[in-house]
């Protein structure tokens, strides 16, 4: 019997491979145009400081500078998310942190515009600063925006937590803290402008959210959104790092505007450090009922997020940090109450995990307490509260596939985690930890009833297909799952699919590579596209061959009948007939999610169509003299859905393990008198192939009913667990706790030294939340 | 930038010996990617941390960020774009986009490069000579892992082509 697909599955070469093995792939710093000049920011030296006067006439003199900008020239505030306008391309009345814009130029040549910024006179009064999540609390002098440095607050409770928490058996609570950290991608931002004669304005730019940063040009420069084109370029990694709008995108557009010229600017790669959106530092209280035998019976969780100098995508955030607690475990009543403050550091944002990892690194060390508690060993205490498949969480988000149950028992089986932990030799330790996440956020960052991603298609006469979409590769392989989808729907071969990506005058809207939701939303729009081609080309095969459009088969380029395969017509065949009967052959996808808030405000962020599981079993090795801790092997199980290329999804799970390993133990972003301690690569530590541990990847497939021939997502679950499970594995192997992101050296003698064998916070600040939102609780939690 | 202000450099790159005038403060790497129009070179750190600026001069890697074209002349200096053999990629190149272990393609370019400066010099490196060799280039997306496989992949093939 024929294989059931001939692209979908299988270990391909992407589409983009040989381009980027060759060098040709253009990233945005690799274009340049004719008499194209060069943008530069000044940036603010202050962490909060009123900008009382910015003089730029020494600076408009200099001989190769061609336009200065300041604030009063883009005036109009914007943020990627419509609650949180709160930012300025140039800061016009205060900076907020250090490395805030305030100017800008263009100049023949960068170092020009770099003597010219040293030319720029900016008078500022400084301003006490805040620089965590206690100082922002107190609130000692004039707060960073508005009236307070908090910048928003929620408090939800699905039942009675209060009671179920007094009934339990067995109570914990734990207080643990996670430092922030940086995305790091290799490439840094740079964008290219050039507005032509025509007064249409172009926009290339390394950007994970194309259709966000069109709408943002809009709105700031005053221009319709039809006469500007954004053209995302591949993103030399994103991880979350390049999903908003930034200064240097809005200001490389006006310098073009105001010389007439195009402008490109780069990010040096301390100005990244600044642009940052990445991992907020959380600070988090959990507390969990138990049954005397490990059943959870509530769960209330309190997060503290310290949010930098601007909104950014930070309400999301807040909400991410409570909201995939109950998809990863049966949890009947729980409260969540989550507070992010303003600082004056750079602002935070998404993160590969966005606002998970926090919590479930809390999560998941707190459940290694619990069951030691109880007696039960840690994969025994998931057992007993693992989500159901086809079912709904306590706070209303719904469950389609789950392959938790496989995942565990792929890693538990393989690293023998039961026999082995309770007879490690010195030093080393196992430790176990599991996640879900999104495929993807239910709902857009802008209200709208549209799609949230679109596909297009144009078929020539030869066979050969064009696919649209506004996806943008970021490396995690977008490019071949469009083609490979088309591909196994038309009966054709990668070779035969040509790709225009992101780039809004040509391709449909996507959303973009953020909240894991590409494979999942322009996935099932590429599916549907290329159905509605096929079926096309169905009918008018059906009438040549004298049979039913469904009784026919696209593959290996032949249209052909199922039950007599040597009746039909080759694809191009097929092209030519329904290209002469009406026209160019051309057809549409859309992807709606469907809609899955809950019945409560703030039921927006956590809805995703599905949600894909991890199981991870991580081994350390530490040095008790140094407190260095190695991690020399790891096993990860993933509930992929569908694997549409097994060897991209093991790509990113191993990405996603490194990436993780890397927060776990060196990757933090600190500060001191106000300043980003290490905004280099000389400091800024991160894993090298050195450290590389050996990894056993294992994929579940659960075939979800609503991803594209049954796929989730891949790109950034499985980073979650592997965190927890490395401080379970210090645990397992020196019997400390460190409750703090990173598991620094310094932590773990400091651990090996400490009476309670522990490095961790002690406390949360005193802080009266919201009252609390009662939410109902679904049908099938009620009573239980 | 008047033309007093700027140098004659000659350079042999990719086997090709150029002239050019350039400012005598451009770096091997800007020269690279704004004068030779070979930007498969990257700028990753501007510190000589991270060596997504790395080339080969004379066979071995080179960080081109931290060094000045002056200092080059007479020598050979190798880019990505010199690492295929006409159209037929390098075996490193065929088995990094075969095996996925080019995922952004940001690092590509100097991984490959150091790479092939190890088989160059070592023909059947074990798995810990690979992992040495390449641990100044820093790769955020792959972990590593497939990097490791396809160039032991492009060994098993005979990666002298």
């Amino acid at each position: 019997m024929a294989e059931a697909f001939s692209v979908v599955g299988k270990p391909l070469t992407k589409p983009d491979a040989f381009g980027k093995v060759s060098g040709q792939v253009k990233f945005a710093d690799d274009l340049s145009l004719p008499r194209m000049l060069y943008g530069r920011l000044l940036r603010s030296p202050y962490p909060h400081a009123r900008v009382l006067h910015v003089d730029t006439s020494r600076a408009r003199k200099l001989p190769g500078v061609l336009a200065v900008l300041t604030g009063d020239d883009l005036p109009v505030k914007f943020g990627i998310l419509p609650v949180s306008q709160d930012e300025e391309a140039l800061a016009r009345e205060k900076v907020r942190y250090v490395g805030d814009p305030i100017a800008a130029v263009a100049a023949t040549d960068e170092w020009i515009a770099d003597e010219a910024l040293d030319l720029i006179d900016v008078e500022f009064t400084e301003l006490p600063h805040f620089m965590s999540i206690q100082e922002a609390l107190a609130g000692q002098g004039e707060p960073i925006h508005g009236l307070s440095n908090v910048h928003k607050a929620v408090a939800l409770e699905f039942g009675d937590t209060d009671a179920a928490i007094r009934a339990a058996e067995h109570v914990r609570e734990d207080i643990v803290f996670f430092e922030g950290n940086t995305h790091l991608p290799m490439e840094q931002h740079a964008a290219v402008a050039q507005y032509a004669a025509d007064g249409k304005l172009t926009l290339w730019t390394s950007s994970q959210t194309p259709h966000y940063v069109h709408r943002a040009l809009g709105k700031v420069l005053d221009l319709p959104m039809s006469r500007i084109r954004v053209i995302a370029t591949p993103n030399g990694g994103g991880f979350g790092g390049k999903s908003d709008i930034f200064a240097h995108e809005l200001v490389a557009a006006k310098l073009a505007i105001a010389t007439a010229r195009p402008v490109k600017i780069t990010l040096t790669r301390e100005e990244v450090f600044y642009a940052h959106r990445g991992r907020h530092p959380v600070l988090m209280k959990v507390k969990t009922g138990f049954t005397r035998g490990g059943q959870i019976t509530a769960m209330q969780f309190q997060s503290f997020l310290d949010g930098g100098g601007y909104g950014s995508y930070g309400v999301a955030s807040t909400y991410y940090t409570g909201a995939l607690q109950a998809t990863t475990y049966a949890i009947p009543r729980y409260r969540f109450e989550g507070v992010r403050l303003f600082t004056n550091k750079p602002p935070c944002g998404p993160k590969r995990g966005h606002g998970t990892p926090q919590p479930r690194f809390a999560l998941e060390i707190h459940f290694d307490k619990v069951a030691e508690e109880l007696g039960l060993d840690p994969v025994e205490l998931r057992r007993r509260n693992l989500p159901s498949p086809d079912s709904q969480t306590v706070n209303w988000l719904r469950i389609t596939s789950c392959g938790l149950k496989d995942c565990i028992n792929k890693v538990v089986e393989g690293s023998r985690f039961l026999e082995r932990r309770t007879s490690m030799p010195p030093g080393r330790g196992l430790g176990f930890a599991v996640s879900s996440y999104l495929s993807g956020a239910g709902t857009a960052i802008y209200w709208n009833d549209m799609p949230h991603s679109e596909v297009q298609l144009k078929l020539d006469r030869n066979g050969g297909v064009l696919v649209l979409c506004g996806a943008i590769d970021i490396g995690q392989g977008s490019d071949h799952i469009l083609a490979a989808i088309v591909a196994e729907v038309l009966g054709v071969a990668l070779d035969d699919i040509q790709l225009t990506t992101a780039d809004t005058d040509l391709t449909p809207i996507d959303l973009g590579s953020y909240s894991s939701r590409v494979t999942f939303m322009a996935g099932n729009a590429a599916k549907a596209a290329a159905e509605t081609v096929r079926d096309r080309l169905f009918r008018v095969v059906a009438r040549s061959l004298h049979c039913d459009a469904d009784e026919l088969t696209a593959r290996d380029h032949r249209i052909y009948r199922s039950d007599r395969p040597a009746e039909g017509l080759t694809f191009a065949q097929a092209v030519q007939l329904a290209e002469a009967e009406s026209g160019v052959v051309t057809g549409s996808g859309s992807y709606t999610p469907p809609k899955l808030a809950g019945p409560y405000k703030g039921s927006g962020v956590g809805p995703s169509p599905a949600y894909s599981y991890s199981a991870a079993v991580v081994e350390v090795d530490c040095d008790l003299k140094t407190g260095e801790v190695k991690v020399p092997e790891v096993w990860i199980a993933h509930d992929i859905g569908r694997a549409i290329n097994p060897m991209l999804v093991i790509g990113q799970v191993e990405g996603s393990v490194y990436m993780a390993l890397g927060e776990a133990l060196m990757e933090e972003q600190t500060f001191r008198l106000g300043l980003h301690k290490f905004p280099s690569l000389l400091e800024y530590k991160s894993p090298t192939a050195l450290e590389a541990p050996v990894m056993h990847t294992y994929l579940v497939e659960t075939i979800d009913r609503e991803g594209p021939f049954g796929a989730k997502e891949a790109g950034q679950g499985p980073l979650l667990p592997v965190i927890p499970a490395v401080a379970n594995a210090i645990y397992n192997a020196l019997h400390v706790r460190i409750d703090e992101i990173p598991i620094t050296p310094e932590k773990v003698l400091k651990a090996l030294n400490d009476r309670e064998k522990r490095v961790g916070p002690k406390s949360v600040p005193a802080y009266t939340f919201p009252p609390l939102i009662k939410a109902d609780v679904p049908q099938a939690w009620k009573g239980k | 930038m008047s033309i007093a202000d700027k140098v004659a450099v000659r350079l042999r790159v990719n086997g090709e010996d150029t002239a050019i005038m350039v400012p005598p403060y451009k770096t091997l790497l800007e020269v690279l990617r704004e004068d030779l129009g070979l930007t498969g070179t990257k700028h990753g750190c501007e510190l000589g941390e991270c060596s997504m600026c790395g080339v080969l001069v004379d066979g071995k890697p080179f960080l081109s960020c931290l060094a000045m074209p002056l200092d080059l002349e007479g020598r050979d200096v190798m880019t990505i774009e010199g690492m295929a053999r006409g159209r037929h990629p390098h075996p490193l190149q065929a088995a990094f986009a075969e095996l996925g272990a080019a995922q952004c393609g940001y690092c590509t370019p100097a991984m490959l490069l150091t790479a092939k400066a190890l088989l160059d010099r070592e023909p059947r490196p074990s798995r810990e000579a690979i992992k040495a060799a390449l641990s100044g280039v820093l790769c955020r997306c792959t972990g590593y892992l497939k990097i490791f496989e396809a160039v032991e992949l492009a060994v098993s093939r005979g990666a002298d082509g």
